[in-house]
């Protein structure tokens, strides 16, 4: 008996001791949609490597995604000079990288010339090139260092919300990281592990270490059944880009997990080929590049339907290029186009088209039929083309659907142009206007509906051209603003691309994370994933 | 090495692979751009991918997997393991249900293990594999067990088939007669009747459970070849293609071969 | 198990009766939207409720069903046939014959034919009728399903070949293309009907995973397929047990196949 007493008396701390510990170590659980396939972060392009970035990565300056200002990170400081060419940072002092290595001007510099190597082809690199010439960095002492560009580039102190600092000296090369975590452990195809920084430079108010959580579980899972099952069963922390129909179901069973942050700056848009050299009839060739065609189109197209019953409600009929979620840029002045078939018809009467025993004909009697592409898959663009083809019925088109996988699409519409109308989506990140400068260019190769173009193929594109280089080249906002309202108002009137709807952000939040505060731009749901906390911790909305 | 060579004609030849996903990301500008396509354009002839990976496997380079940018040895590595297991499982399981029911519905004179049997081999020959996923996920089930109810409706109808006939042979009508019981019928009169067909089924089977395992795995998220195929199809990586394309003809080739040699002596003993 | 038997024929018959007077049957169109009831529960109105772009799902049913009983056995019945001619003649000649077509068997079921059919549906015109795309789908199907049941014909036909009946047979004067058809094909029937009944629902779920690839059903035509597509959101489905009456009545067809070509099954 008295041994049996002795031993429970030596067991029972030491389970106490591992129970505190096991509940000291909190994990916020999320999903990937697909594998990482860099952890580089100059040569990022997928969505699930951005994750990781966003995770890892410490930035000079962060946006933040509640108050869309800049505010400082690694850099205490920066001033934008000489016409926005240069920028010069002060940064923080003291600083490790996750393995210990210091941080100091010299990783900026680093940083800064691998992202415009041109030989890497980064896509965050791109974003700040604006002209020909080297990009020079000048380290002047530790802490400060100042970045030349060859031309200046609009809202360049924002874009450096993308750069993950790197080291240039450290033996783990780009997996030593700056920011909150760095990458533990990765199972190939399965999952990754995420552990906290113990030289992350951030401490709370009551100078506590930060992050809270102290580590992060990313589980590749495609499903998003299955994600929303476990997220419901609690395996799962958070979901950060919920559809329309999960939402739903979610706001039925929890509403408080489920969160709507409005309107998002991405669109769904539909677009007609206007290429001269598409394999296409000569006659659509005509249909496609009128005007009259396209806003008859447009007119025809119920987009409070396509809100309402397609997007459950959760989405907004959108007006032109820019989001209304995107405040400041959105050319307020415009409205979306009215579900007219009647005016649609008068139109299109003005093209000589005409009604023939209920299909339309055009003025050579050619019936009026056209396919649109969409990517096989997306059901809610499935969906979309589907209520577009029954209205279209109304004015008398026959519309067929063809569901491709996606490369076969991006063939399509970017080499041989076998396609007559094509339904796809808008990822937008950027609140920047200048950001979209590669689609609105007509020279552009993501100038969807006839790209790269040598000379602007009409009157509005060359306008559009010159309104685009007006905005790139002066920080006056307001000349800016008034340049890209004129290009909204030209895209809104001439309809290359025909907007439909500009679809809500919405996430889900487990009950058990606190702190989280879910908005529109990206990562909607764990933005301020070092001040998130699990469970009992501490600080619940500082 | 014929298999690989033919998956990565069909996949030259299919639209979409000279293209990149990442060529519609609007901040790449032109020259990032064409520096895209040019890397796609450099797998443009067939011929010469075939004698460069020729080339590099003699030397045991599998080459790299352009969509998940990684050596494809290391892919394979990983993820093998994962398929073998699943695939080893799904066949014991299919087997094991499959060829039990049919000797259980062959043999016994009641309609209704007969009739249970067929229903629920039709159910689930009907059952969509994503909903099956979902049982498992809401069961708390492994996803590596759909694999055996996908090919166990598939062995139990050609093995009860191939049962049912070979009992009402005259042989065994004549054991039977001869008071032979139930189970000494089957094991030395019906089975080894059957063999080479049940045995030709078993290398089929496996094929089949490899075919299976693609859309299992993609549907699961189980890291397995099968995961890696549907990415790869997706992602039109012929690396990764030809690669997969080889090991599942070398495990058809396989299997087949062992079944046929199997079964070799059991058709030699009937002549 | 006659009644039974009698009660699947009565069945496959009234279903296919039904399916083929849709357009009489049907109280709408299969592409209608009633917008204003989408995702409705069933009512007097829409017997099975109403899809998620509010089209009435007892009509899409039944033309989908039209499609699909109409094309997924013709498909299995063409793999049936191609399986039995190759395996079959691979079986009775033997030698190196044999080797050969199952070698290439082999090689037929380990490639990846999705690129085939990728092909395929970038070499048809954009506007083509969706019927057309869909025949052309289930033709492939058809073409491309034959290998596996190929080698268990090839193994069967081996056997029988070897057995006394063919003996006698052969010392009767019967020999090449008559004793093939006379007397080994018969003896193939439990292996060719076990093919065709399983070929069924694996040409419809595949059609089902095609249009994962664009290469299904095109809108707004309905099938088996695009029907049991609707269930890939199960989570959001598992509470509308109507939203399951596409997979039930696809069930109970297939287990009708089977009980009715039972009695075929049987060895001649």
């Amino acid at each position: 008996m008295r041994q049996r007493l002795g031993r429970l008396a030596v067991l029972l701390p030491l389970i106490l001791i591992a129970t505190a510990i096991a509940q000291s170590t909190s994990q916020l659980r999320l999903c990937l949609r697909s594998e990482p396939k860099t952890f580089n972060p100059v040569l990022m392009a997928d969505d699930a490597s951005e994750t990781v970035r966003y995770l890892t990565g410490g930035v000079l300056m962060r946006l933040n995604r509640l108050t869309q200002q800049l505010e400082p990170e690694l850099a205490t400081s920066w001033k934008v000079s000489d016409g926005g060419k240069s920028i010069t940072f002060t940064l923080r002092s003291g600083l490790h990288f996750s393995d210990g290595t210091v941080f100091s001007a010299e990783d900026v510099a680093y940083t800064m010339q691998q992202l415009m190597d041109p030989a890497l082809h980064s896509p965050t690199g791109d974003s700040f090139r604006s002209g020909e010439g080297k990009v020079v960095t000048r380290v002047m002492g530790k802490n400060h260092i100042t970045v030349t560009f060859p031309a200046p580039v609009v809202g360049l102190d924002k874009l450096f919300d993308q750069v993950a600092v790197m080291s240039a000296s450290s033996p783990q090369k780009e997996m030593a990281v700056l920011g909150p975590y760095y990458v533990a452990e990765n199972k190939a195809g399965s999952y990754l592990i995420l552990k906290r920084n113990p030289n992350y430079w951030k401490h709370d108010a009551a100078g506590r270490s930060l992050p809270y959580i102290d580590s992060v579980r990313l589980d590749i899972q495609q499903n998003r059944d299955t994600e929303m099952f476990r997220l419901v069963r609690g395996e799962i922390d958070l979901i950060n880009s919920l559809d329309a129909e999960y939402f739903d179901k979610l706001a039925a069973q929890a509403p408080n997990m489920a969160y709507d942050a409005g309107v998002s700056l991405d669109s769904e848009q539909m677009w007609f080929n206007q290429v001269a050299t598409s394999p296409l009839p000569a006659y659509k060739k005509v249909w496609f590049t009128s005007t009259n065609f396209r806003r008859a189109i447009s007119e025809s197209i119920n987009r409070d339907d396509l809100v309402r019953v397609v997007f459950r409600g959760h989405a907004r009929s959108a007006i032109s290029w820019v989001s209304p979620a995107n405040k400041f840029w959105f050319n307020a002045k415009l409205q979306p186009h009215s579900f007219d078939q009647k005016s649609a018809l008068q139109r299109l009467a003005q093209d000589g088209f005409r009604m023939d025993d209920g299909a339309l004909h055009d003025r050579d009697g050619h019936l009026v039929e056209f396919s649109v592409i969409t990517n096989a898959g997306n059901k809610y663009r499935e969906r979309m083309a589907a209520m577009i083809q029954q209205d279209l019925v109304g004015i008398g088109i026959r519309l067929n659907i063809v569901t491709l996988d996606f490369p076969s699409l991006i063939e399509r519409i970017t080499r041989s142009f076998d396609y007559e109308a094509c339904l796809l989506g808008l990822v937008n990140n950027d609140l920047d206007p200048n950001s979209q400068m590669n689609v609105w260019l007509s020279s552009a190769e993501n100038h969807q509906w006839n790209p790269s173009q040598k000379a602007p193929a009409t009157a509005w594109e060359g306008e559009i051209d010159n309104l685009m280089h007006v905005q790139a080249s002066t920080l006056d906002l307001k000349k800016r603003k008034a340049a890209v309202d004129r290009v909204q108002e030209i895209v809104w009137r001439q309809e290359p691309f025909i907007y439909l709807v500009n679809k809500n952000a919405m996430s889900a939040v487990s009950t058990a994370l606190h702190n989280a505060h879910p908005v529109v731009l990206r990562p909607q749901a764990y933005w301020n994933i070092d001040q998130l906390s699990l469970g009992s911790e501490v600080a619940k909305n500082r | 090495m014929l298999g690989g060579f033919l998956g990565a004609t069909l996949v030259r030849l299919a639209p979409g692979f000279s293209v990149d996903e990442e060529e519609l990301d609007n901040r790449l500008n032109q020259g990032s751009i064409k520096a895209l396509r040019q890397a796609r354009a450099s797998q443009e002839s067939l011929s010469s991918f075939y004698v460069h990976y020729l080339d590099r496997l003699v030397h045991g380079d599998l080459g790299t997997s352009r969509t998940l940018q990684q050596p494809v040895t290391r892919l394979l590595a990983d993820r093998f393991p994962e398929t073998l297991k699943s695939v080893g499982l799904g066949l014991a399981l299919g087997w094991a249900l499959g060829l039990g029911l049919a000797i259980a519905s062959a043999l016994s004179r009641s309609w209704f293990i007969d009739l249970f049997s067929s229903v629920s081999a039709g159910v689930l020959l009907c059952m969509p594999a994503a909903v099956l996923a979902i049982l498992f996920v809401i069961a708390r089930a492994p996803g590596r067990l759909i694999l055996g109810l996908i090919v166990f409706p598939k062995i139990f109808r050609y093995a009860r088939n191939l049962l049912v006939r070979n009992a009402a042979m005259p042989h065994v009508l004549t054991a039977r007669a001869k008071g032979a019981g139930s189970f000494r019928t089957l094991i030395w009169h019906i089975l080894p009747v059957a063999a080479p067909q049940l045995l030709a089924l078993a290398g089929v089977s496996v094929s089949l459970v490899f075919a299976a395992a693609i859309p299992v795995e993609a549907l699961c998220d189980l890291p397995g070849i099968g995961q890696l195929a549907w990415k790869a199809a997706l992602g039109r990586d012929l690396e990764l293609l030809v690669n997969l394309t080889m090991i599942v003809t070398a495990v058809t080739l396989l299997a087949n071969s062992a079944a046929d040699l199997l079964g070799s002596p059991l058709r030699m003993g009937e002549s | 198990m006659k009644w039974a038997r009698v009660g699947a024929i009565v069945f496959l018959i009234a279903i296919s009766v039904v399916c083929l007077l849709a357009d009489f049957v049907a109280p709408s169109t299969y592409a209608r939207q009633f917008r204003d009831a989408p995702d409705a529960a069933p009512s007097r109105q829409h017997l099975l409720g109403t899809d998620d772009l509010g089209r009435d799902r007892f009509s899409r049913l039944l033309y989908g069903t039209r499609v699909s009983l109409l094309l997924a056995p013709a498909a299995a019945l063409l793999s049936c046939l191609l399986a039995a001619v190759i395996g079959g003649t691979a079986g009775f000649v033997g030698g190196w014959l044999e080797r050969f077509v199952m070698g290439a068997t082999d090689l037929f079921l380990s490639l990846p034919w999705l690129f085939l059919l990728i092909t395929v549906r970038a070499m048809l015109p954009l506007n083509i009728a969706p019927f057309p795309s869909v025949i052309i789908t289930f033709a492939l199907l058809g073409c491309l399903g034959w290998a596996a049941s190929a080698r268990v014909i090839c193994a069967d036909t081996r056997s029988i070949k070897d057995s006394g009946f063919i003996l006698l047979a052969r010392a009767s004067g019967s020999g090449g293309f008559r004793l093939l058809w006379r007397h080994i094909v018969p003896n193939l029937r439990p292996v060719l009907f076990a093919q065709f009944w399983i070929s069924i629902p694996v040409f419809i779920l595949t059609e089902a995973n095609l249009g994962i690839l664009g290469l299904g059903v095109a809108e707004p035509l309905p099938s088996w397929g695009s029907l049991l597509r609707e269930l890939e959101s199960f989570s959001t489905s598992f509470d509308q047990p109507w939203r399951f009456a596409a997979l039930a009545l696809f069930m109970v067809v297939v287990s009708c196949f089977h009980l009715a070509l039972q009695k075929q099954e049987l060895p001649a």
